[in-house]
């Protein structure tokens, strides 16, 4: 097995005096997918911010690619190659979708070109002049994956990409999933959606009050399910 | 003669150029505020004395080191937006997580110790600045005839105004710029350096001040207090326009220039307060400002 790209390790976050990870401890290998599952309020969300470093207070360690991101500026971060898609999506209501797509700067060589954007997203072409925020729940998904590949990231953070989103949209995104995985690409989902999840994962951690409760590869999710049900509600 | 509600059209087409200079000085100076507030969302109390300092250092150049105006035009808002940059560095920034009020107040010091430090090595009295040689003389606009320099304000105005809306509204660094006042977090999480952008702003808004400050030196007297003077009536239009709106910025600037040109023609008493009465009644009818987005 190859050498984590991410490694957690004793992670604790706060916000403001809300103690919210109690130590987390995972690692996700180069080309891997992994999924963190849990029900809501257990920490997923916090994990993914923790680790990009959206939410600032923090103790512990995270590892990626060797380096301590716990000391790493904010704006320092996306240059190592790590890439994130928030929860609520982050696109911008002043700026069109073309604009949007060309925020984030480029921090590596091997990034998407725009035609192979619109080839996996042709909406997107469509609706490129329009402002971001008229654009359907889905396509503001697609917006938000989009613009991270054009950065050349090869780490991804995932944060609920299939909430709200309707089946079809759903089953799009798996596809562009599935299009980076065989990329090489390095993805670290959140997701509620466990069905999504168990199509797409190659591991699952589920976290639980703030810690991870179980971690275990897709070869043993069947034998997982009792578990999963205790955890998840599933 | 042919008038207008009994005013001769001739001195009303006067008034409305000199209402278009004093619009020009609002326009610059409500938009570098707008830009200042729109991202650092600290209200810069300082923009006056930061004003004042562009036409000292415009007079400084010329009767220390013989830099002509044209020269200064162009390095007066570099040094100033400079010292700009050092001052959101050194102290400005370590208010960002404070209340927005110590931004205020501290900005409101500033300009104190700013207007007082030239108060008391220059003197309170104006200090004359000669226009250019080539915008001596007067233009004959059919109606009246006018200073170049003053024709060469409005235009000056119109264009700075112009290319800096330009630079935010339709250039990559301004798209930028326009996310960072949404959400500066994800902005820096994208790997955009956001604190160099906030410097880089505030040095903007206060070169807007400094360039206005240069183009004011051959019309009013350089003097310690003109920023003071000018600042309070800026405020106003920002209020009318919308904090933070560039458009509405530029465009209340000059609107309420003509306002006051108007005033000045058919009720002259008025015309000192005509624009905190605009204000007044923006701020009840539409409290976020002609061209602000409604909370």
């Amino acid at each position: 097995m190859s050498s984590p790209v991410l490694e957690l390790r004793n992670l604790q976050t706060w916000y403001g005096e809300s103690h919210i990870l109690h130590g987390v401890d995972l690692h996700v290998d180069r080309g891997e997918t992994v999924t963190i599952l849990g029900r809501n309020g257990m920490g997923k969300t916090t994990t993914l911010r923790s680790i990009v470093g959206v939410a600032r207070k923090r103790t512990g360690e995270i590892r990626f690619k060797g380096e301590d991101l716990i000391r790493t500026p904010l704006h320092r971060v996306a240059h190592r190659g790590l890439g994130f898609v928030p929860e609520e999506r982050g696109i911008f209501a002043t700026l069109t979708v073309m604009e949007n797509l060309l925020l984030p700067p480029k921090v590596a060589p091997g990034g998407m070109s725009l035609d192979e954007i619109f080839a996996l997203f042709p909406n997107l072409h469509e609706r490129r002049n329009s402002p971001g925020t008229k654009l359907s729940g889905g396509e503001q998904q697609m917006l938000a994956i989009a613009r991270i590949l054009r950065t050349g990231a090869d780490t991804l953070l995932l944060d609920e990409p299939t909430e709200g989103l309707a089946p079809v949209i759903v089953q799009k995104i798996g596809e562009a999933l599935g299009a980076l995985r065989a990329r090489g690409m390095t993805i670290v989902l959140v997701e509620q959606n466990f069905r999504f999840a168990a199509r797409v994962s190659d591991r699952f951690y589920v976290m639980d009050h703030g810690r991870v409760a179980l971690g275990f590869p897709a070869s043993e999710l069947a034998a997982r399910m009792d578990d999963l049900h205790e955890l998840l509600g599933v | 003669m042919e008038t207008i509600f009994g005013v001769p059209v001739v001195a009303l087409y006067g008034q409305l150029v000199l209402g278009l200079i004093n619009g020009s000085f609002y326009a610059l100076l409500s938009l570098g505020l707008a830009v200042i507030f729109g991202l650092l969302r600290v209200i810069n109390f300082a923009h006056g004395a930061q004003f004042m300092l562009g036409a000292f250092t415009a007079w400084l150049l010329l009767n220390h080191l013989g830099v002509g105006y044209w020269f200064a035009l162009i390095l007066t808002p570099l040094i100033v937006g400079l010292l700009g940059a050092v001052i959101e560095r050194t102290m400005l920034r370590r208010l960002y997580a404070a209340d927005p009020l110590y931004g205020l107040l501290f900005t409101f010091g500033l300009a104190l110790v700013l207007e007082g430090i030239f108060r008391w090595y220059f003197g309170a009295a104006g200090k004359p600045y000669t226009p250019p040689s080539d915008l001596q003389g007067a233009a004959n606009l059919g109606f009246m005839r006018l200073p170049k320099y003053r024709i060469w304000v409005i235009v000056a105005s119109l264009i700075m105004c112009l290319s800096v809306w330009a630079l935010i509204e339709k250039t990559r660094l301004g798209a930028t710029l326009r996310a960072a006042t949404e959400n500066p977090t994800l902005v820096q999480a994208f790997g955009v350096n956001v604190p160099l952008l906030l410097t880089f702003t505030y040095a903007l808004g206060v070169g807007l001040a400094a360039f206005a400050g240069v183009l004011a030196a051959p019309i009013q007297q350089v003097s310690p207090l003109m920023g003071s003077q000018i600042i309070i009536i800026v405020f106003a239009v920002v209020v009318v326009g919308g904090m933070g709106s560039i458009m509405g910025a530029i465009v209340t600037g000059y609107m309420l220039g003509l306002a006051e040109a108007l005033t000045k023609v058919y009720y002259a008493e008025a015309s000192n307060i005509v624009i905190f009465v605009i204000m007044a009644v923006v701020l009840l009818v539409k409290p976020a400002g002609l061209f602000g987005k409604d909370a």
